[in-house]
C-alpha cells in the first residue's frame, strides 16, 4: 500500500497542524486513518465524507461519525464556520470543481487545511519531458486511463489558484520523496521541483 | 398454532392476556393526549426487554418495530412459534448486544399484540374500539413510548433505533424529546412518507375495507374478520418490501407443483403461491383495523410539516449523534429519502453518520444477514456506548 505509507507523512503534518480539541471536517477520509490519529492524538470531534461505500462502512463500524457523499455536490448542505478546520487531503485533485470544492471548504471551515500530490516534482516533470508519457509515481500510482486525479495541479499552480481567490495561506510545507519538509516560502520553485507533496492551511 | 378461525377472532383476549411479555398500565390519571384532540385512557403497553438495566440506566437501547412488527423482536415468537423480528441483529453478543445493553421494544400504540389498539375495549362503550379508535401518529406512539421510559424510570436512552416505521419513530423521538436521546439510528426510513408510498397503503387499506367481513369496521361484533382483503393487502405490501432482483433470485418465472402451465387462475408460478402463503399467515397474527391506523400514521408523518416546512428545523441545536442507514436495492424507501434527513443533519452541524449499504433484498434488506448492517450497527452502539462511559465488558457466564 504505497499510498497508504506516502500520506502517513502528511496525516502526522496535519495532526501537528490542527489545534488540541477542535472541531474538523475530514473530506474524502477513507478508512478514517486521520480522523483516528486525530482522535488519538489531538482529541478531536471529528467527522468525515467519503464517497466510497467499502470506506464508510469501515469508518462508521470503528465509531467514526462519517457520511456517504460527494465532495463535489454534498459539502453545500453544512452550514457557515461549523468547522474549525476543513481538512482536504489528497483529494483536491480528484474532485470535479476543485476551485468550487476550495471556495466551500473555506466557507464551512474557519481554516482549511489541504495537502496534494504535487504535479510539479521532477520525476513527473522527466516522465513527460523524456519519456512523453504521463507519470506513474509514488504519489500518483494509477495509469492515466484509470486515475481518479482528474484536476492535477503543481505547488504553485495552487499557490497561485489561492491567491486568485483571495486565500490566506497562513502555513505551507512541501514533503520530498523522504518525507523530509522544504520550506516553501523560501525555496518556492526548489520545493515545487523536489516537493513529492504539499500541505497548505489556510484561511478567508 | 392459532390457525382456526375462532381463536383469531379472539385475538384482543390473547394479546390483552399474554404471560409472556410485560405490561404497564396507565390509568385516568394519566391520559395520553393525541394528536387528533382526543385522549387515550386508560392505555396499556405491551412490551418486552431483553439483557439488565445498569444501576446508572444508562445503557437502554429502545427498538422500534415497524409496520406489521411487534414486541417479540428477539426470542420466539408466541403466535407464530417462529424467532422474533431481529433475531441476528439483538441477543447476547449480538450486534445490539444483551449482555451490554438493556434492550426495550413494545407494541405501538394502535396495534394488535396487547398495546392500547382498535381490539381494546373502549371505556365509554364497553364494547371493543373497532373504527372508533381515534386515529393516531407517529408523536403519539413516541409519546406513549416516552411513559414507558418513565415508568421504567428511565430519563435518557442510549439509543433509539429501528426500520422503516421503527425509523420514523427514531427521527420523531430526537425531535419530540431531544434531551432523552443520546444516539439515533433510523434504518431505511424517511422523514416524510412519500406520495407513492401512501398510494401502496391505500391499495391496502381499500383492499380490506372492500372485502364484505370487515362490516364497516364492526367485524369483531360479528365474529368474523376480513381475512380475504386483509391477504391482499398483505401480499400487495410483501411485494413493495422485496425487489424485482430478490424476487428474480427466489422465484424466477419457476413453476408451483407442476411440470406446465394450467391455463387456470391456480398459482401456477412459485411466487404466487409464496404471496398467497405471505397473505394467508399474516391475517392469522394481525387485526385488520390495526393494519389501517397503523398504515394512517405512517402516511400523516412528516416531520418536517411540523417545523415550517424545514427539516433541518426539527433537529436544530441537537446533541444527539445519528447513524442513518439505506439500502440499495430498497425502493420502498429508496438512498435519496435517506440522505434528505443526512442533509438536513449537516445543515444543523449534527453529528451524523451515514451509509449505504448494497443489498439486493429490497426494503427488507434491515431484516435480513446483512454483515455490513451488523458491523455499522455494533460500532456505532459501541463508540456510543464508550461515550456514556458504558465498558466493553460482558458479562460472563450467559450465552446464546
Amino acid at each position: 500500500m504505497t499510498r497508504a505509507r506516502a500520506s502517513r507523512i502528511d496525516h502526522q503534518i496535519i495532526a501537528e497542524i490542527v489545534e488540541p480539541g477542535s472541531r474538523v471536517l475530514d473530506v474524502g477520509c477513507g478508512d478514517g486513518a486521520l480522523l483516528a490519529l486525530l482522535a488519538a492524538q489531538r482529541d478531536v470531534a471529528g467527522r468525515g465524507i467519503e464517497i466510497s461505500r467499502a470506506g464508510v462502512n469501515e469508518c462508521v463500524a470503528g465509531g467514526l461519525s462519517v457520511v456517504q457523499g460527494d465532495a463535489d455536490s454534498d459539502l453545500v448542505n453544512y452550514p457557515d464556520r461549523s468547522f474549525d478546520y476543513v481538512v482536504l487531503s489528497q483529494t483536491i485533485q480528484a474532485t470535479r470543481r476543485p476551485r468550487h470544492v476550495l471556495g466551500e471548504l473555506l466557507r464551512i471551515g474557519h481554516n482549511a487545511i489541504v495537502s496534494l500530490p504535487n504535479f510539479g516534482h521532477w520525476r513527473a516533470r522527466l516522465g513527460i519531458a523524456l519519456k512523453g508519457r504521463m507519470p506513474v509515481t509514488r504519489t500518483l500510482p494509477n495509469a492515466w486511463y484509470d486515475t481518479p486525479n482528474i484536476h492535477l495541479c503543481t505547488i504553485s499552480d495552487f499557490v497561485h489558484l489561492c491567491e486568485e481567490m483571495n486565500v490566506t495561506i497562513i502555513r505551507k510545507l512541501a514533503l520530498n520523496a523522504r518525507g523530509e519538509r522544504i520550506n516553501l516560502d523560501r525555496k518556492a520553485r526548489l520545493a515545487n521541483l523536489f516537493g513529492e507533496q504539499a500541505v497548505f492551511l489556510l484561511k478567508r | 398454532m392459532p390457525a382456526n378461525k375462532s381463536a383469531s377472532v379472539d385475538l384482543s383476549d390473547a394479546a390483552a392476556n399474554r404471560q409472556d411479555c410485560d405490561f404497564v398500565r396507565f390509568g385516568p390519571d394519566k391520559p395520553l393526549q393525541l394528536d387528533c384532540g382526543k385522549t387515550l385512557q386508560p392505555l396499556t403497553l405491551a412490551y418486552k426487554t431483553y439483557g439488565a438495566l445498569n444501576a446508572e440506566k444508562s445503557n437502554a437501547v429502545l427498538v422500534c418495530h415497524a409496520l406489521t412488527g411487534d414486541q417479540y423482536a428477539a426470542g420466539t415468537h408466541p403466535v407464530t412459534g417462529k424467532p422474533g423480528w431481529w433475531p441476528l441483529m439483538i441477543g447476547p453478543g449480538l450486534p445490539i448486544d444483551t449482555d451490554r445493553y438493556f434492550v426495550i421494544c413494545a407494541n405501538v400504540i394502535g396495534g394488535c399484540m396487547g398495546s392500547t389498539g382498535p381490539l381494546s375495549i373502549d371505556p365509554e362503550t364497553g364494547r371493543n374500539f373497532g373504527i372508533d379508535f381515534p386515529v393516531i401518529t407517529m408523536r403519539d406512539m413516541v409519546r406513549a413510548q416516552a411513559m414507558l421510559l418513565d415508568h421504567l424510570g428511565i430519563e435518557r436512552l442510549l439509543c433509539v433505533t429501528g426500520g422503516s416505521m421503527g425509523g420514523m419513530q427514531a427521527l420523531q423521538w430526537v425531535a419530540s424529546y431531544p434531551e432523552r436521546v443520546f444516539a439515533s439510528m433510523p434504518i431505511a426510513t424517511a422523514a416524510r412518507h412519500t406520495s407513492q408510498n401512501i398510494a401502496f397503503h391505500e391499495v391496502g387499506r381499500q383492499a380490506v375495507i372492500a372485502d364484505r367481513d370487515w362490516m364497516g369496521g364492526r367485524y369483531m361484533d360479528k365474529n368474523k374478520r376480513p381475512e380475504k382483503g386483509l391477504a391482499v393487502a398483505r401480499m400487495a405490501a410483501h411485494v413493495t418490501y422485496l425487489s424485482d432482483e430478490a424476487l428474480h433470485q427466489k422465484f424466477g418465472r419457476n413453476l408451483q407443483n407442476r411440470d406446465a402451465l394450467a391455463y387456470g387462475f391456480d398459482a401456477d408460478f412459485q411466487v404466487e403461491s409464496y404471496l398467497r402463503h405471505q397473505g394467508s399467515t399474516f391475517v392469522e397474527r394481525f387485526d385488520a383495523n390495526s393494519y389501517l391506523y397503523l398504515t394512517k400514521a405512517m402516511d400523516y408523518f412528516d416531520l418536517a410539516a411540523d417545523y415550517d416546512g424545514v427539516l433541518a428545523n426539527a433537529f436544530a441545536g441537537t446533541k444527539t449523534r445519528f447513524c442513518v442507514i439505506s439500502f440499495t436495492s430498497d425502493w420502498l424507501f429508496p438512498t435519496g429519502e435517506n440522505r434528505e434527513i443526512v442533509h438536513a443533519l449537516n445543515a444543523v452541524a449534527a453529528d451524523v453518520s451515514f451509509v449505504e449499504l448494497e443489498t439486493a433484498g429490497g426494503h427488507d434488506s434491515f431484516l435480513l444477514d446483512v454483515p455490513e448492517l451488523f458491523d455499522t450497527v455494533r460500532g456505532f452502539l459501541s463508540s456510543s456506548a464508550r461515550m456514556r462511559g458504558i465498558g466493553d465488558t460482558v458479562k460472563a457466564g450467559r450465552q446464546a
